[in-house]
């Protein structure tokens, strides 16, 4: 697998990459500020068209009226859903079923025409055990494959591509500072999304594209109040806040389109700054970077070919490109804020 | 006579004549009820602020879900022209609509938390009751337990004002009843959030003055015999909500205190700018935002245990645990604030720490909830209205209480996190728990408060619908939140509609229970049956069924004395 990622870095950073079938040009809002992107990077010198934008799945990657969780494409989010569908939900049935039976129960068999006269008994000392104990032990039950899964969070593979995430009243930027590309993603007018074939309130312009397979970093922060980066479909939410650099991380098998939006009350436009992340193939992202004017770096970790196959300009854009009152995102590696 | 009453007689005395004194002899109107000194009045007085905040902020929620009927935005900018017109301002723009939806959101929470369910609870129930269930003649500071009255309305002025001055986008605070930094500092420009602030501040000193009231007084005035061991459920349930109340909210006054200054005078507590930290306000407000919601529910469990106890006809199950059980959750209740902050990028040690911490609540509360079955376990149970509500409570605060051992698990609240489904969450413990908590002991009590019986159809015909009602609004909010649906947004992807609409008609069918209950009040104050000294019959046990309905103007001037009979 990644020796296939490098050769496509390595066709796409020498300009071999196919010529893409067409292009989607993304209409900017007016709320948008100017497009920033390859605006670091000369390396790419003919710059071939974007390859054509997925379409999303009903049912996948966005909301459908369901009554449970979306349908999850990472591995994280599979164990998740495992743990809430199988373990938690049938827990909380059985509680909720449990104490309204005993209640229906009471109800009927207490009732004043068929006991009239009451008992006096407000002790059992065994019982006040075993309903203590009882649940003492289901939560620790609970607590094992809960505690698992925070710490399969926050146990990510090696990063193959980072991409910073920063809130802004309202909208998104997205960079990529290993390819030197920056992007604003605005939410599209419901018309525009409709027209697209996409959900309204949840379409952009600027789609977040990483690779299928690949292990995606993403540092999240603010420039100016909390925002909240967060795709059901991932299993991934972190709260973008000025002067932290957040970190979270998602791995997807599934080329598609999915939704997110900004979870964290941020103004007036709160509702309005949706994510879309789109997960191609990795011909297509090459494509994408090379129609971005940006350039593949060698993702993996350093080998033997990478070094020549990195171009130079990575590191330059990335610190062009770097938003004023947040540090550089060079340094991604200790990301997560010790508190 | 106690030392206590003494200067209230003196100054009735005046009036001469009354060599008898006699202890119905009630100072004149405007004596009464603006400098009042009697528990029972200020009681009075706070549940009718509580009937009326609730109101408003009843009614703001019905805005909120007219506009979220349908995908879209319909009403927002209407409503915000509104507002702007009644300040001489012109037509709103979209973005002020927008930001009109946060001040609703953000109105409906503090009114409820702070102008309803609080001075319900502690301030109407707590101080009508407390006094009367241990034999104390009335609370140990009167005059303190009429400034902290007095301050709220004010409070509540200045929280409604602020809707009418700038705010940022457009007019009022609309910051969330949370006020996160730096959304509510360089993010809200205008004098909206700083009269937010000070509204909080008036509200929660009179909190912290009530607190200490009310400690004083179960620890001091206690009728003789009457250890801590005995003291009914519910005085137990106020002591330990003092205890919360008193601990919990200095820290949000420091914190909104901050926030002041950094609006205002160039301190950069919450700005990393200036080598601040948001994430340190978040820590402050849920420090005191996680005690806050017990300070909203104990004293409806306090409540549910005398109501179930009075019509099982049997003492409660297990008294010492029930009490113990109030004091552990107020304990553990100041070791998991976290669990609020579960996405603000936690290590992952921390969150495991408060997953933990979080799930051991559910232990001292599900030995309230069997406690309460065993004590209708062998009871002759008879279900009039204040019972319904008990019995919906304990049920409804279950499946709220599930829902928060699922959002505990730090893992599982990253995508749970800001969803609906902790709006269904905190509504099932709070609209069905705490409010369904109110009506229980609203109706329990109501003949011995106002000497009249409320009407027993309209009090069921209320129960049922509301409780319908609240279960179509709420119980959809869980697939919602499931699906991803964020909080705080007034427009959504259509494929929330569905659930959206039908939350809406739920709101529709608890305003008709919310009918039934106004009339209920109207009609019984006026025209109700006489209520006798005990209507419920030998499972009222309390002290305050030996008392007329209503109780005399001064009670218990020769104190009751307990007697070993009486034990647990």
């Amino acid at each position: 697998m990644k020796t296939l990622y490098k050769l496509v870095a390595i066709a796409a950073a020498f300009g071999l990459a196919p010529a893409a079938i067409a292009a989607v040009p993304a209409p900017a809002t007016d709320a948008a500020p100017a497009d920033a992107a390859a605006t670091a990077n000369e390396a790419a010198a003919e710059a071939p068209a974007a390859p054509e934008a997925l379409a999303p799945t009903p049912g996948i990657g966005q909301p459908d009226g369901r009554y449970g969780l979306q349908d999850m494409v990472t591995p994280i989010g599979e164990e998740a859903v495992w743990f809430h569908d199988v373990i938690l939900l049938p827990v909380i049935f059985a509680i909720s079923i449990f104490v309204l039976f005993l209640l229906l129960y009471v109800m009927v068999r207490f009732r004043r025409a068929a006991n009239p006269t009451p008992s006096r008994n407000t002790h059992n000392t065994a019982l006040e055990v075993i309903w203590t104990l009882v649940p003492v032990l289901i939560l620790v039950a609970i607590a094992v494959p809960s505690i698992r899964l925070l710490a399969n969070q926050y146990s990510p593979p090696a990063a193959d591509i980072t991409v910073k995430a920063i809130g802004n009243q309202w909208y998104w930027t997205y960079e990529y500072p290993d390819h030197g590309i920056e992007l604003v993603s605005n939410m599209l007018p419901d018309e525009e999304a409709i027209a697209n074939g996409e959900p309204r309130q949840l379409a952009v312009d600027e789609r977040m594209v990483v690779p299928v397979g690949a292990t995606v970093k993403v540092i999240v922060t603010s420039n100016d109040v909390i925002h909240a980066w967060g795709v059901p479909a991932f299993w991934v939410k972190i709260d973008a806040v000025p002067g932290r650099l957040n970190e979270t991380w998602f791995r997807t098998d599934r080329e598609g389109v999915y939704y997110g939006v900004c979870y964290e009350l941020c103004g007036a436009r709160h509702g309005y700054m949706p994510i879309a992340v789109e997960v191609v193939s990795r011909e297509r992202f090459a494509q994408w970077v090379a129609a971005r004017g940006g350039t593949m770096p060698g993702a993996a970790p350093a080998e033997a070919a990478s070094a020549e196959a990195a171009p130079a300009a990575a590191p330059e854009a990335a610190n062009d490109n770097a938003v004023a009152d947040a540090a550089p995102a060079a340094d991604t590696n200790q990301a997560i804020p010790a508190n | 006579m106690t030392d206590t009453t003494a200067n209230a007689v003196h100054f009735e005395a005046d009036h001469g004549h009354d060599a008898h004194h006699d202890a119905d002899h009630k100072p004149g109107f405007f004596a009464r009820w603006f400098m009042s000194t009697n528990h029972k009045d200020i009681g009075t007085l706070y549940l009718i602020f509580a009937i009326i905040a609730g109101i408003i902020g009843g009614a703001i929620s019905g805005l909120m879900r007219l506009e979220l009927a349908e995908p879209g935005i319909q009403y927002l900018q209407g409503w915000a022209t509104i507002v702007n017109s009644m300040t001489g301002g012109t037509e709103a723009t979209f973005d002020e609509g927008l930001h009109m939806w946060n001040v609703l959101i953000s109105a409906h929470g503090l009114i409820m938390v702070f102008f309803m369910v609080m001075p319900a609870m502690i301030g109407g129930f707590g101080n009508w009751f407390v006094p009367l269930m241990i034999g104390a003649p009335d609370m140990a500071f009167p005059r303190m337990n009429n400034i902290s009255f007095w301050l709220l309305p004010p409070a509540f002025i200045l929280l409604l004002g602020s809707a009418f001055v700038p705010g940022g986008t457009g007019h009022g605070a609309g910051v969330g009843w949370t006020v996160y930094a730096p959304l509510s500092t360089s993010g809200s420009v205008g004098p909206a959030v700083d009269m937010a602030i000070f509204s909080l501040h008036l509200a929660g000193a009179a909190s912290i003055l009530g607190a200490i009231n009310f400690i004083t007084t179960i620890f001091n005035m206690r009728a003789p015999g009457m250890t801590l061991h005995k003291m009914p459920l519910f005085v137990w349930s106020v002591l330990v909500t003092a205890f919360l109340l008193l601990l919990a909210l200095p820290v949000l006054a420091g914190a909104i205190t901050m926030l002041l200054t950094d609006r205002n005078f160039g301190t950069h507590f919450f700005d990393a700018a200036g080598g601040g930290d948001p994430i340190l306000y978040q820590h402050l407000f849920w420090f005191f935002g996680h005690p806050e919601v017990y300070i909203m529910i104990l004293p409806g469990f306090g409540m549910v245990s005398q109501i179930v106890a009075t019509f099982s006809r049997k003492p409660v199950f297990g008294y010492l645990g029930m009490a113990y059980a109030m004091v552990a959750i107020g304990v553990i209740g100041f070791v998991v604030w976290a669990h609020h902050m579960f996405t603000v990028g936690l290590d992952v040690n921390t969150k495991m720490y408060f997953t933990a911490a979080t799930m051991v609540i559910a232990v001292p509360t599900g030995i309230k909830i069997f406690s309460w079955i065993a004590t209708m376990w062998g009871g002759s149970m008879t279900f009039e209205t204040p019972m319904l509500w008990a019995l919906g409570f304990i049920f409804m605060f279950t499946v709220g209480g599930v829902t928060g051992v699922v959002l505990a698990n730090g893992g599982i609240d990253t995508v749970m996190h800001d969803t609906y489904y902790v709006v269904a969450h905190f509504h099932y413990v709070l609209s069905l728990g705490a409010v369904f908590s109110l009506f229980a002991g609203w109706y329990y009590w109501f003949g011995k408060m106002w000497g009249r019986q409320y009407n027993e159809l309209l009090g069921q015909l209320h129960f049922w619908t509301f409780f319908i009602g609240v279960n179509v609004l709420f119980f959809p909010m869980h697939f919602l939140g499931l699906d991803g649906f964020q909080r705080r947004v007034p427009d959504f992807a259509d494929a929330y509609a569905h659930w959206n609409h039908i939350a809406s008609l739920g709101y529709l069918i608890m305003l008709v229970g919310m009918v039934f209950f106004f009339i209920n009040v109207f009609w019984s104050l006026f025209a109700g049956k006489k209520c006798p000294d005990n209507p419920w019959g030998e499972g009222a046990t309390t002290l305050e069924w030996t008392l007329s309905s209503p109780p005399p103007f001064h009670q218990f001037e020769t104190l009751p004395v307990i007697d070993d009979s009486k034990h647990h």
